[in-house]
């Protein structure tokens, strides 16, 4: 939350001279310069995660990559977010996330409504040259109205974020380590069994893929709505104040 | 001026890519003029000629039959296209690669079928461990994803090439679209 107290530090991003509070991140900042930073896992309202990478910017003086959804800004700081080394990158991590799981765009639920295929196309990875895993995933569909397909699943933690900082039920949480990471619900639990999932619907909505889903969708069919989440985190921070 | 010489050919796919070509409608008419078409589903030749332009590929890599087919297209074209999903990624026909060949053939030919279980293995070329998009089995020179292209997008692309530029897709398809 902005502080009306906090300071104001000046930089650059790709040249242009913007200004900030000192609390805010060099991704919000971009924004609200209308600069695009390209971000998967990042969603407004939720804690930043910084996992997918996808926002990786280059500061000057900094020999490595830093990610710019948990990077707040420093006064003179200089940021380049669009170089054609970023671009190859970003083109990578892409191919990487397509490669890793299961994703197959034309038989999706989520088809058309997907920020991994939708960023696919704006970044202009036409092709994975990595080769595809191809892993044996499950799917679990015991619950009443959603169903979760592991396949289709990336890792951003937004499910996990909105179900324990909005929803405040930590029904997901993921379990495993490295190229053995899934999403669980409770303590591995069928979903439909879970105590604590309040069938709110909000995880099925902030995830990127078709992940997530309602069931009786359709390829094509199921489009996220995500217009709750800024607006009750708004009203959470007017609470508090 | 000597027409361009284009090839279509379809491996592992539904023929999805083919309708969306055929989609052109009239404008195949006015593409007539420019290229000729010396094989493809679409008309008689059963050999690849020796010399093509650009070929047009539709389909996965998924058999013995189709990595020997792409070989030997790729050797006599001088632009290969990965047109559609199930080229560029292998869409649909991957989704056995979870699994072993013997399990999906058992599942298609015995476990489901209720007559006559059998798993078919006379003239019929044998399945790949893995099916496999076209540009990791040979050199590919132009990506067109889409599930089908449309149309318009196939179009566009084959102008582009027969202009000599290599066609910018980035507004016009995407992965399943």
């Amino acid at each position: 939350m902005k502080q009306p107290s906090s300071r104001i530090k000046t930089l650059k991003i790709d040249g242009q001279d913007v200004g900030a509070h000192e609390d805010e991140t060099v991704l919000e900042v971009a924004r609200e310069n209308g600069i695009f930073i390209p971000t998967l896992c990042e969603l407004e309202g939720l804690s930043p995660h910084g996992g997918c990478r996808l926002c990786l910017v280059e500061v000057k003086g900094i020999n490595k990559l830093l990610p710019a959804c948990v990077t707040y800004v420093e006064e003179g700081m200089e940021v380049t977010t669009n170089s054609t080394r970023l671009q190859e990158y970003r083109r990578t991590i892409l191919e990487l996330i397509f490669s890793e799981g299961n994703h197959i765009c034309s038989v999706c639920v989520a088809n058309g409504h997907c920020d991994l295929q939708s960023l696919a196309q704006k970044l202009g990875m036409y092709h994975v040259s990595v080769p595809y895993r191809h892993p044996r995933r499950s799917v679990d569909a015991s619950h009443e109205r959603f169903a979760l397909d592991r396949n289709r699943c990336i890792l951003c933690t937004r499910c996990v974020r909105v179900c324990d900082e909005i929803e405040g039920a930590h029904t997901w949480d993921v379990s495993g380590r490295g190229i053995e990471a899934h999403i669980v619900t409770d303590l591995n639990q069928p979903w439909g069994e879970s105590e604590t999932c309040t069938s709110c619907g909000k995880c099925v909505n902030v995830c990127p893929t078709g992940a997530l889903f309602e069931k009786g969708k359709a390829v094509a069919e199921m489009a996220k709505k995500r217009g709750f989440l800024p607006y009750l985190t708004l009203m959470r921070e007017k609470r508090t104040r | 001026m000597s027409k361009v010489r284009l090839a279509t050919v379809w491996l592992d796919g539904c023929s999805g890519c083919h309708m969306s070509f055929l989609d052109m409608d009239e404008r195949l008419i006015e593409l007539a003029d420019r290229i000729e078409l010396v094989y493809s589903p679409l008309v008689d030749p059963k050999e690849f000629p020796d010399s093509v332009d650009v070929t047009l590929v539709e389909g996965a890599v998924s058999s013995n039959e189709d990595l020997e087919k792409i070989r030997h297209i790729r050797k006599h074209t001088k632009i290969l296209v990965s047109l559609g999903d199930c080229a560029v990624t292998a869409n649909v026909p991957s989704m056995r690669n979870s699994f072993r060949v013997g399990e999906v053939l058992d599942r298609a030919y015995i476990e489901n079928a209720s007559t006559q279980q059998q798993i078919p293995n006379v003239s019929v070329p044998t399945l790949l461990r893995q099916v496999l998009p076209v540009h990791s089995v040979v050199p590919v020179d132009v990506f067109v994803p889409g599930c089908p292209p449309s149309a318009d997008t196939i179009h566009y692309a084959i102008t582009e090439l027969l202009e000599g530029r290599t066609p910018d897709l980035s507004d016009r398809s995407r992965f399943g679209a």
